[in-house]
């Protein structure tokens, strides 16, 4: 019987794995939607920055901003479909802090869409998603 | 105990955001891996950062186990007066860190 080899492949790989990844995009839809409720969610004023292509998953450079004045952020939500954990991170603003800009290093297990939400203190909600493609995969070193 | 490296202008302005830049040095074990003989590698991350200016809180990151290790933040405050720029950071442990910085508003 022939197996295709693509299916070998993945096999392998998937012993080598520690742990199968365990989030999926309809996880993530379920986050965003709890989070979201009924509130209007659409795209714009919020940019994700992250390379479109990553050479290593273990430490990807991040750059997440809204376009808006101080204080009309109430919080930033990153969410990665494929990785173990879809959640990775959630920054909440306090009537403080500058301009809604942060960066940061994340991981990403394999190629997927990192999706960012910025909850306005209007109560309206924002987006911006970018599907990337990794080369090297965070969780397998070693 | 863990290093810390806070990095802020030396003088702000006043009402002007300014960015603050912060590095730790922490292994933010993912729970994912396993050491050489099979076994799962507990996780052991930083998963609560709160940044205040005297007192009032600017900014609370939830850490989870994607965050790259040695984690580095970098985010915008404004301050009025000089004051004092505090991280508190929780670990699993529930161990607490903070680190300071004098901030001077000209």
């Amino acid at each position: 019987m022939m197996v295709p080899r693509r299916l070998v492949v993945a096999g392998t790989a998937g012993l080598l794995l520690p742990r199968a990844a365990g989030a999926t995009p309809v996880q993530m839809a379920l986050l965003i939607r709890q989070m979201v409720g009924d509130a209007s969610l659409t795209e714009g004023l919020v940019k994700l920055d992250l390379p479109v292509l990553v050479e290593n998953g273990n430490s990807v450079a991040m750059t997440l901003s809204v376009d808006a004045p101080p204080g009309a952020v109430h919080s930033l939500h990153v969410f990665a479909e494929a990785n173990p954990l879809p959640e990775v991170l959630h920054l909440t603003f306090g009537p403080r802090a500058g301009v809604p800009r942060i960066q940061t290093r994340i991981r990403l297990a394999t190629s997927q869409t990192v999706t960012a939400i910025a909850r306005m203190r209007d109560g309206t909600f924002r987006q911006d998603s970018i599907e990337l493609l990794v080369t090297l995969a965070a969780c397998i070193e070693n | 105990m863990v290093r810390v490296l806070l990095n802020i202008p030396k003088q702000v302005r006043k009402n002007e955001p300014f960015e603050v830049k912060m590095l730790i040095s922490h292994p933010m074990e993912s729970g994912q891996r396993r050491d050489a003989v099979g076994l799962a590698i507990p996780r052991d991350i930083i998963n609560l950062l709160v940044c205040t200016y005297d007192g009032e809180e600017i900014l609370r990151a939830d850490l989870f186990p994607a965050i790259a290790a040695n984690p580095f933040m970098a985010f915008s405050v404004i301050a009025e007066i000089s004051g004092k720029l505090a991280i508190t950071f929780t670990d699993d442990h529930g161990v607490t860190q903070t680190e300071t910085a004098a901030v001077e508003v000209v």
